[in-house]
């Protein structure tokens, strides 16, 4: 008997071909599709689930003649990545659902469904490459499309989840995978492809804020680091760190959002020189070896989806954190979202950029901890 | 294990393959036969003769007249009808105003009758069925009033099985000259339905229930009740449903009525064996499982359960991958499921009655397939109990 694999499908053309191509290899293949959380009365217009990409789902799993399953996830997504997602908001942080959903909703939940169906793999459509050798760990590499890569929202992966995972896409380009499409014949969502979260339905993320945690939208001071108020803001959910536009203060050289702190329900501003850092700490790590390295090494980072790589020191410190301090000065670290560890394309971890301290006490602790 | 390549199939209360002998019947009338039945000339007249013959054959099965029988696209379409078209002649003949409905219906019938009265300004009370999903006639007694336009109450419950006392029922409706309607469409394979015994005033049936044809079904309309009709256009059917009738669909239904009422009992008895086989296999084997509806007042084919701590359409996945076919109460394929109405109605908890699961045998069903449905079902039980303590 073959060996059975599950592939999330989304009606999208990546899971479809997956599907195409892991069936194509001899593997006995199941479609299963997440029904993921809406908010209520806006279920049509969740990106990953709409009615439309579940036909189409359905469409492909009949041509490949393979079993299809709509899995209910939608109270795991709604308890754990939407919860996620506003705590983040609401401790000031800009928080990234999609790393949440992968570790805890589909390499999670719809990986024990997959399990539980008799599957030895589950595979997604993802533009990742997994190198696997007997007796190894399986490690995880940057896509060789370079600009599908999505080895960033993968970092979350586990080794007990990646000894499941199977990417079928990681080697190709989209061109590649496009065309594979085509000679099959198989439909696909006509919905262009979006960054927005899934649950946003195509609606700014503000305007959820506003309806699901509305006492985040408080208006507040605008600050510079000497503390003197510049202005006033709309509150802290509407600004991104590295913004320029729209902060409404009028001064002869623009500013930049620093910092939002929390606390104070302050923005802090500044100029383009105090934008550029070069530390950062990262806390919540996950390495997909399992273990954590012991001594400092120097890799390349990726502190966002869309970032380019950039060279720097990685120090482990305690409780699952690490400081990264980067060879060049970085604009725009945004606490919540995750800083990526990569050495020669493989995918060493990643963990989530933690607020910095206040800056004048920030070089002492980050020196203590470094030394600790 | 059964192999998932030839999955066996126990869910006839879903659908049912067609009987080979009413496809030989609906064939001519495709092609050969394919007049219009309204047509003056001999291609309508042929088609006319085989819709008419089908018709007389059915009634005479329901030991009713030709002329009460009127053919839809089927049990939804009959519900919608009975209810609509009698809850509006009600209103215009005698100003009356309120729905009784029991709360264990199909959602043909029950969305139906919400409808009614959120858009159309029916007063709408409900029936409450007993713990086993049974309608008892005291609770009928007890809210018929003088401006009931319409009852209905189901004869056999599609998610519990339970069969209700609808010939007592209709006398006290008939005592009151309010219609009743009841919805035959799960009754109609597996029980006798004799609309002059029963006493009924509207009965609606689905073919592909009772192995015909899918998207054709038919209403019993009494002599004398008063229905307006729910679609309006040419005088086809009694001037109560318009547009050209599906000749070849209804005449296979008529050939697949008369061939399961024309063998309901022996069929009852083989079923029921089936059933007894299931219903207490899952029971001694499946530990915190409950039977839902009456224990003996079932549909012949019918077994349900409740799970304590599963979620329905997870069990069914693994069903399906073990190779069984079954459905659920809360059967959803769009992964969005909620309790069913029904269950909940009979006042089982959410969390019970989210795990349920139905299983329906049929004609083709053989016992060594029950022994391994009995086999594999313990353990997959217990997996979908695992993924929800996950």
């Amino acid at each position: 008997m073959s060996t059975k694999v599950v592939v999330a499908m989304s009606g999208g053309v990546d899971s479809s071909v997956a599907a195409a191509l892991l069936q194509r290899q001899g593997y006995e293949v199941i479609g299963m599709m997440m029904r993921l959380w809406s908010e209520p009365g806006r279920e049509s217009h969740n990106r990953c689930c709409t009615p439309e990409s579940m036909g189409i789902a359905r469409q492909v799993a009949g041509q490949l003649g393979i079993p299809f399953y709509a899995v209910n996830a939608q109270e795991s997504f709604r308890s754990t990545v939407v919860e996620y997602f506003l705590e983040g908001y609401a401790s000031g942080v800009t928080p990234n659902p999609c790393l949440a959903c992968n570790r805890h909703i589909r390499w999670e939940f719809l990986l024990e469904r997959a399990l539980a169906q008799g599957a030895e793999f589950m595979a997604t459509g993802h533009y990742v490459r997994l190198q696997r050798e007997p007796g190894q760990p399986e490690r995880l590499f940057e896509a060789v499309d370079q600009a599908k890569d999505q080895s960033y929202v993968l970092s979350v992966l586990r080794p007990d989840q990646l000894r499941h995972a199977l990417f079928p896409l990681g080697d190709l380009t989209k061109p590649e995978v496009r065309a594979i499409a085509a000679e099959l014949n198989l439909p696909a969502a006509t919905s262009k492809e979006s960054q927005d979260l899934c649950f946003l339905g195509g609606e700014d993320y503000r305007a959820f804020l506003q309806r699901n945690a509305p006492q985040l939208g408080a208006p507040g001071p605008i600050q510079n680091r000497a503390g003197e108020v510049l202005g006033e803001h709309s509150g802290l959910i509407h600004y991104t760190i590295g913004q320029r536009k729209g902060l409404g203060i009028a001064a002869p050289e623009p500013f930049y959002v620093l910092e939002k702190d929390q606390a104070q329900n302050a923005l802090i501003v500044g100029n383009q020189d105090e934008l550029g850092d070069r530390e950062l700490s990262a806390g919540q790590m996950n390495w997909t070896q399992g273990a954590a390295p012991s001594e400092p090494f120097a890799a390349d980072v990726k502190i966002r989806y869309k970032a380019t790589k950039a060279p720097a020191q990685i120090s482990p410190l305690e409780g699952d954190r690490v400081h990264i301090r980067f060879d060049d000065p970085q604009r725009g670290f945004t606490p919540g979202q995750a800083a990526v560890i990569y050495r020669e394309g493989e995918v060493l971890g990643g963990g989530l950029i933690e607020a910095a301290p206040p800056k004048a006490a920030r070089s002492q602790v980050q020196l203590a901890e470094a030394l600790a | 294990m059964s192999d998932p390549k030839t999955p066996i199939y126990l869910d006839y209360g879903a659908t049912t393959p067609m009987d080979e002998r009413v496809w030989q019947v609906m064939q001519p009338f495709f092609s050969q036969d394919f007049g219009n039945p309204s047509s003056v000339h001999a291609f309508g007249q042929r088609a006319e003769a085989g819709l008419e013959a089908a018709r007389r054959d059915m009634a005479a099965q329901l030991n009713a007249e030709p002329g009460e029988l009127i053919f839809t696209s089927g049990g939804t379409e009959s519900d919608n009808l009975a209810l609509r078209g009698a809850a509006f002649a009600a209103r215009a003949a005698r100003g009356a105003n309120h729905i009784l409905v029991s709360n264990v219906e199909h959602a043909a019938v029950a969305r139906n009758a919400v409808q009614l009265a959120d858009s159309h300004g029916f007063e709408l009370e409900l029936i409450p069925a007993d713990q086993q999903g049974q309608v008892q006639p005291e609770e009928v007694a007890a809210r018929l009033r003088e401006d009931t336009a319409v009852v209905s109450v189901v004869m056999a419950n599609n998610e519990v099985g339970t069969i209700n006392p609808i010939t007592e029922i209709a006398a006290l409706c008939r005592a009151r000259y309010i219609p009743l309607h009841t919805d035959a469409v799960q009754a109609g394979a597996y029980l006798p339905i004799n609309v002059q015994s029963l006493g009924v005033d509207l009965l609606s049936l689905g073919a592909h229930k009772f192995y015909g044809p899918k998207g054709i079904g038919a209403l019993y309309v009494s002599e004398g009740i008063k229905l307006l009709p729910t679609q309006a256009g040419g005088s086809h059917e009694e001037g109560l449903r318009a547009g050209t009738p599906n000749v070849p669909y209804i005449v296979g239904m008529a050939q697949a009525f008369s061939l399961v009422q024309g063998e309901t009992e022996a069929r009852a008895t083989t079923l029921r064996s089936l059933r007894d086989q299931v219903i207490n296999g899952v029971l001694k084997s499946v530990p915190d499982a409950q039977l839902t509806g009456h224990p003996e007042q079932r549909l012949p084919n019918h077994a349900s359960f409740l799970f304590q701590g599963v979620d329905g359409n997870a069990l069914l996945m693994l069903l399906d991958g073990a190779g069984f076919a079954c459905s659920s109460g809360s059967a959803c394929k769009t992964g969005d499921p909620e309790p069913s109405e029904i269950l909940t109605a009979m006042g089982f908890t959410r969390e019970w009655a989210l795990g349920s699961l139905r299983v329906t045998v049929g004609i083709h069903t053989q016992p060594d397939e029950i022994e391994a449905f009995l086999t594999a079902l313990p353990a997959l039980v217990e997996k979908s109990r695992a993924l929800e303590t996950a």
